[in-house]
């Protein structure tokens, strides 16, 4: 996945496509991650004189939600699934090995709705079923 | 010729695409389609060919296998040692009900054409023809009841949309399926998407409403892409927009991306989350029928409510409930899921019990051991053991078993699982998920865990279990949604089923 660099005009630029939309501050966010990766600290202040919400309104929405992130991510992103479906076939186990190899780039995944085929990872978007240390290497090449 | 390589992301996990890609480069002739799944996930990539006497499957294929199918001249239905037959013969699929699911991994999910040739857009045209009044009556008799979990009928609720008066109502899909060993949404989303939007459109009409919403979890990119194309392809029709159909209701459709909150599932926490805020949940009252979406009356119906109302239109009240048990009316999407042999898609009526799905249609575990513990409904339902498979699988039995049927997964456990690790984990989702907002929910939950852990640990076991239940009691009659409310049910049943897993580490196995 390849992103923007920060940059306030691009930002806008994003913002200005949901200038139209009902209640759109979450979109923003989501939007804003899309483009650049990450949400900058810049984006809270810019987001709420766009849309004339209050600083707080969109850091409380920011800080809410477990896909938002303030920092960029790493070049791969590995999620395990560890809820029941996939813990009941070793996803614990195997969130481990994935851990002990690639580190930071593994976050815990609440359920990809792939859970007759456990344990399932999503690796930079793709989805992996019957997921092993293996599998998950070779998607993440 | 046609053959049917699903699309749907459980089949694209264990390599669909690349058996695609393998068929379109080496059958001659080959039109590749992209169907849904049709359920049955651990033959997946489950391969079909269309030929005059009807499509038969293959499965599970590789890429690696694409030449020895083509050397068994598996376009003309040859035979392979990956040969199941005739799609329709299979007995896992022919013995099912489908009705909500009829059109899953039959059509292409993508052409109108299709859907329309296979009973698609019966139920709209219906609709178009009777009363908004009419509309209701059809399905409050159908007894069709919400399939998110609450169970609560949908013409009832409806009727309290359309009874309300206000220049603007909406109806909002509820795909935000958070709850592990689910995935019916999901699927049903990508292999027949035509079906939720047909549905949301007569729930519109009915109640006056020109606006929906679909709530659609960010851990599902290839629903949203599906969807994403369904709405596009029914607003060139003439289907969605200012003239539905060429009526004079007007009828747009948008989708907004969830952000990885489970409790975002819980509808008024959905509410705030489509408004754009944190997920935080609302009291009720006001009930979102009355005081919904941007305090607008507001239809609120999961992803399976909405995708049978185009049946129950198309084929009436009386057809829809003549299945089904007692006040559970119709049919249910079983999940089957977890260490489970045979796990994918159950289509049945109401009554079917545990036992017929998990041993009947699952058969047995994945890892060959017995049984130990099914977890029914999701996170937040309760752990059943095998004395108590015979309960038929049906709103009011699961509620006297001490359960709840919620958006129907079934997770399946063998021998080696630990039901104080999975007790402990449900507090622990709960702290995790919690939106904050009460007490007993956001302090109870960690305080849970704490107790859970010095259960384990040994460290005065009868005292932290009384204790444990007076916070699951203290949980359950003071929570203000579901996801409080709920988490001591996995916790007090594991406790109670399972009493041999809570007697701390020391004095086990």
């Amino acid at each position: 996945m390849t992103y923007s660099p920060w940059s306030k005009e691009a930002a806008l630029v994003v913002l200005a496509t949901l200038r139209e939309e009902k209640g759109p501050v979450l979109m923003a966010l989501q939007a804003l991650q899309n483009e650049f990766g990450y949400v900058h600290a810049e984006a809270v202040g810019l987001i709420a004189t766009y849309f004339n919400k209050s600083r707080a309104d969109v850091h409380g929405v920011l800080t809410f939600y477990h896909d938002l992130r303030t920092t960029p991510p790493q070049s791969n992103q590995i999620s395990i699934c560890v809820a029941e479906a996939c813990q009941a076939v070793g996803s614990r186990q195997l969130e481990k090995e994935v851990k002990a190899k690639f580190g930071a780039e593994v976050h815990d995944g609440y359920c990809f709705g792939n859970c007759a085929l456990g344990p399932c990872a999503m690796v930079n978007g793709a989805i992996v079923g019957r997921a092993t240390l293996e599998k998950i290497a070779k998607v993440r090449q | 010729m046609k053959i049917y390589v699903p699309g749907d992301s459980a089949a694209i996990s264990v390599g669909a695409d690349d058996v695609a890609a393998a068929i379109a480069s080496k059958v001659v002739g080959a039109t590749v389609i992209r169907n849904g799944s049709r359920g049955a996930l651990w033959l997946e990539p489950m391969v079909e060919v269309e030929t005059a006497d009807g499509r038969f499957a293959y499965g599970p294929v590789t890429a690696d296998d694409i030449d020895s199918l083509i050397a068994a001249d598996f376009i003309n239905a040859g035979k392979h040692a990956l040969s199941l037959g005739a799609t329709e013969e299979i007995p896992w699929l022919a013995t099912q009900e489908r009705v909500t699911f009829n059109r899953v991994g039959l059509i292409d999910p993508l052409s109108l054409a299709d859907y329309e040739a296979h009973g698609g857009l019966v139920g709209l045209r219906r609709a178009l023809s009777l009363s908004n009044a009419q509309i209701i009556e059809e399905v409050t008799e159908s007894g069709l009841r919400g399939r998110g979990g609450a169970g609560f009928p949908a013409g009832i609720k409806w009727k309290t949309v359309a009874g309300a008066v206000s220049e603007q109502k909406y109806i909002c899909a509820n795909a935000d399926e958070g709850d592990s060993g689910t995935f019916a949404d999901r699927m049903l989303i990508e292999g027949d998407p035509f079906t939720l939007i047909e549905g949301m459109t007569i729930a519109a009409i009915a109640v006056g409403a020109t606006q929906g919403y679909v709530y659609l979890r960010s851990e599902y990119p290839y629903a949203i892409k599906i969807l994403q194309k369904a709405i596009y392809i029914a607003h060139a029709f003439g289907w969605l927009g200012s003239s539905v159909l060429g009526s004079h209701h007007s009828f747009e459709l948008k989708i907004r991306v969830g952000a990885g909150s489970y409790v975002c599932g819980e509808e008024t926490a959905m509410l705030e989350s489509i408004e754009g805020k944190r997920g935080v949940v609302r009291a009720k009252p006001p009930l979102p029928a009355l005081e919904g979406l941007f305090g607008m009356p507001t239809v609120i119906n999961n992803v399976l409510t909405l995708s049978s109302v185009p049946a129950v239109l198309a084929d009436g009240a009386a057809a829809y409930k003549s299945r089904g048990v007692g006040r559970s009316l119709g049919t249910q999407v079983f999940q089957l899921a977890g260490n489970v042999k045979q796990g994918g898609i159950v289509e049945k009526a109401f009554g079917i019990t545990i036992d017929e799905v998990v041993h009947g249609y699952g058969g047995g575990t994945l890892s060959g051991a017995p049984i130990r513990a099914v977890q029914i409904g999701g996170p937040l339902g309760a752990y059943f053991p095998a004395d108590k498979f015979q309960t038929s699988l049906d709103y009011e039995s699961m509620i006297s078993a001490g359960g709840m049927l919620g958006h129907g997964g079934i997770v399946v456990f063998d021998e080696s699982v630990d039901l104080a690790a999975q007790a402990r984990f449900a507090m622990a989702f709960c702290a995790l998920e919690s939106c904050g907002k009460c007490t007993p929910c956001r302090i109870g939950s960690t305080r849970g865990v704490e107790t859970i852990d010095l259960i384990i640990q040994g460290v005065q076991v009868e005292e932290n279990k009384k204790l444990l239940l007076d916070l699951c009691e203290v949980m359950t009659d003071g929570s203000l949604c579901a996801m409080g409310g709920l988490t001591p049910m996995p916790v007090k049943s594991a406790m109670l089923n399972f009493p041999e897993d809570f007697t701390g580490e020391v004095n086990r196995r």
